[in-house]
């Protein structure tokens, strides 16, 4: 482990990658949409060997007391063993606690979902939107592949009716309206410097890593620092020009 | 708008933990223990290289208007998170190794900036219990309302800002050790607004050297 580390951090100093990425190179990204037929939206999502489906399911619930004439957007994510031999069974950890809430905090945000449109009656009746990340491959950057997978998997979602007693999902009244288009990408500090979009090899020796969720204005609507060491303002400063233009790229492809 | 709220801050005010502080912006008051460097079990969790650090953020269920739910929420355990990952830095964790720090963070009252003044507390509590630091850990949450750049949101100010960015920082080391960020901005307001949130960590870095220097000198240790 300690020959890989510092393998990496060699390479890294002198500005190439483990796996003979650029510095700013995202690896390669596969998009797959409407994958599964039961879910009002779906997206499978390939970074490199990173693999992970994000779906949309909806239902007519009651809106939040603080939010009566707006649909509620709730965002999970289950880390299974499945993907990745570090994890494990039971509740959610606060890793994928983390990841589901930076996702969340993405979407929200950017407003890229009408919500007020989402709103049956005020006050009692309200769409809910569920979106579930489920990972089934671990490679590195779960954020960025479930990000993706979930504003790919929002943009194609198709409501189904209501007809004031039930939701009958065989039939569909139109798309969900989807606004903006945010994109997450992650930077992971090894050695002071930034790497974007860190396969599995880079997160097990990096210091720290950084989320930036942009917008097509170049607005940034999410921000998250992770890891057990800290950034310089130039090094934040940097995370954020890449993202913007990282950002910019991968969304043309959604 | 660039300045912070009336800042309260005392240490070593509990006598079970090795270290503890509380620190209050404005009507935000955040209480932080400290136990350790101790022994970690169940002994599988050790770690042979250093030590492990812990923390546990909660609200008390009296700090909002609204009661708040005892046990852990989403929010709370990702919070715990961040927490740990912005003190994490300061310390030397591998000088205790098979260890546990662990830091305990309960807000007494919330008005805005809970996670950011029970950093505070918590950094304070870690140099009170005698915990060898890199630097002490300051944070402030800043945003952008009308126009205006903000500085230590407080209150309803939260529900009305653009951005809500909360910052730890390591004055010493010049290194941000918290950064978050919900709202929609400009990538320019967005590094300006953490230019100005360094800043209000600079001026509580030097309230918490005073806290500290006050009770050392109190018991003749400076």
């Amino acid at each position: 482990m300690k020959f890989q580390a510092q393998y990496i951090n060699n390479l890294i100093s002198k500005g190439s990658r483990i796996d003979g990425r650029k510095i700013d190179e995202h690896r390669k990204l596969t998009i797959e949409k409407d994958v599964i037929e039961h879910a009002e939206g779906s997206a499978k999502v390939m970074l490199g060997e990173t693999e992970v489906i994000a779906g949309v399911k909806m239902d007519v619930g009651e809106p939040f007391p603080d939010t009566p004439n707006e649909g509620v957007l709730i965002v999970n994510a289950e880390l299974s063993p499945l993907a990745s031999p570090e994890f494990e069974l039971g509740p959610p950890r606060e890793e994928a606690i983390e990841l589901a809430r930076i996702v969340d905090r993405g979407i929200r945000e950017s407003n890229c979902i009408d919500r007020e449109k989402l709103c049956i009656k005020k006050g009692e009746k309200v769409w809910m939107l569920f979106v579930d990340i489920q990972p089934l491959n671990h490679d590195g950057n779960l954020i960025d592949a479930s990000g993706i997978a979930t504003i790919v998997a929002l943009l194609n979602t198709k409501m189904p009716e209501y007809d004031g007693e039930k939701v009958n999902y065989e039939k569909k009244k139109g798309k969900l309206p989807v606004k903006e288009k945010p994109v997450p990408v992650t930077l992971a500090q090894i050695n002071d410097k930034l790497v974007v979009d860190p396969g599995i090899d880079e997160e097990d020796v990096m210091n720290s890593r950084i989320t930036i969720v942009t917008k097509d204005d170049r607005n940034i609507c999410a921000i998250q620092k992770g890891g057990k060491s800290g950034f310089l303002m130039e090094r934040v400063e940097e995370a954020i020009d890449i993202a913007v233009k990282k950002g910019k790229e991968i969304r043309k492809m959604l | 708008m660039d300045e912070l709220r009336p800042v309260e801050m005392q240490v070593g005010i509990l006598s079970n933990a090795d270290g503890s502080a509380m620190v209050s912006l404005g009507k935000t008051k955040a209480i932080a223990a400290v136990y350790g460097p101790r022994e970690l079990h169940p002994k599988h969790r050790q770690n042979n290289e250093r030590a492990i650090l812990q923390c546990n953020y909660v609200m008390a269920p009296f700090s909002t208007n609204e009661r708040v739910r005892p046990g852990p929420s989403r929010r709370s355990v990702e919070i715990s998170k961040v927490t740990r990952e912005a003190l994490e830095p300061a310390l030397f964790l591998e000088d205790f190794p098979r260890t546990t720090i662990d830091v305990y963070i309960i807000v007494l009252q919330a008005h805005s900036g809970t996670r950011t003044a029970g950093i505070n507390a918590a950094s304070l509590a870690l140099a009170d219990a005698g915990v060898q630091m890199k630097d002490l850990v300051s944070a402030v949450a800043v945003g952008k309302i009308n126009g205006n750049y903000v500085m230590d949101l407080a209150g309803k100010e939260e529900e009305v800002t653009q951005c809500d960015i909360p910052v730890a920082y390591m004055p010493r080391y010049k290194k941000l050790t918290l950064l978050q960020m919900d709202g929609d901005l400009p990538d320019k307001d967005v590094k300006n607004l953490i230019k100005l949130a360094v800043k209000g960590c600079e001026t509580l870095y030097d309230k918490q050297r005073k806290a500290l220097l006050g009770k050392w000198s109190k018991e003749g240790k400076v």
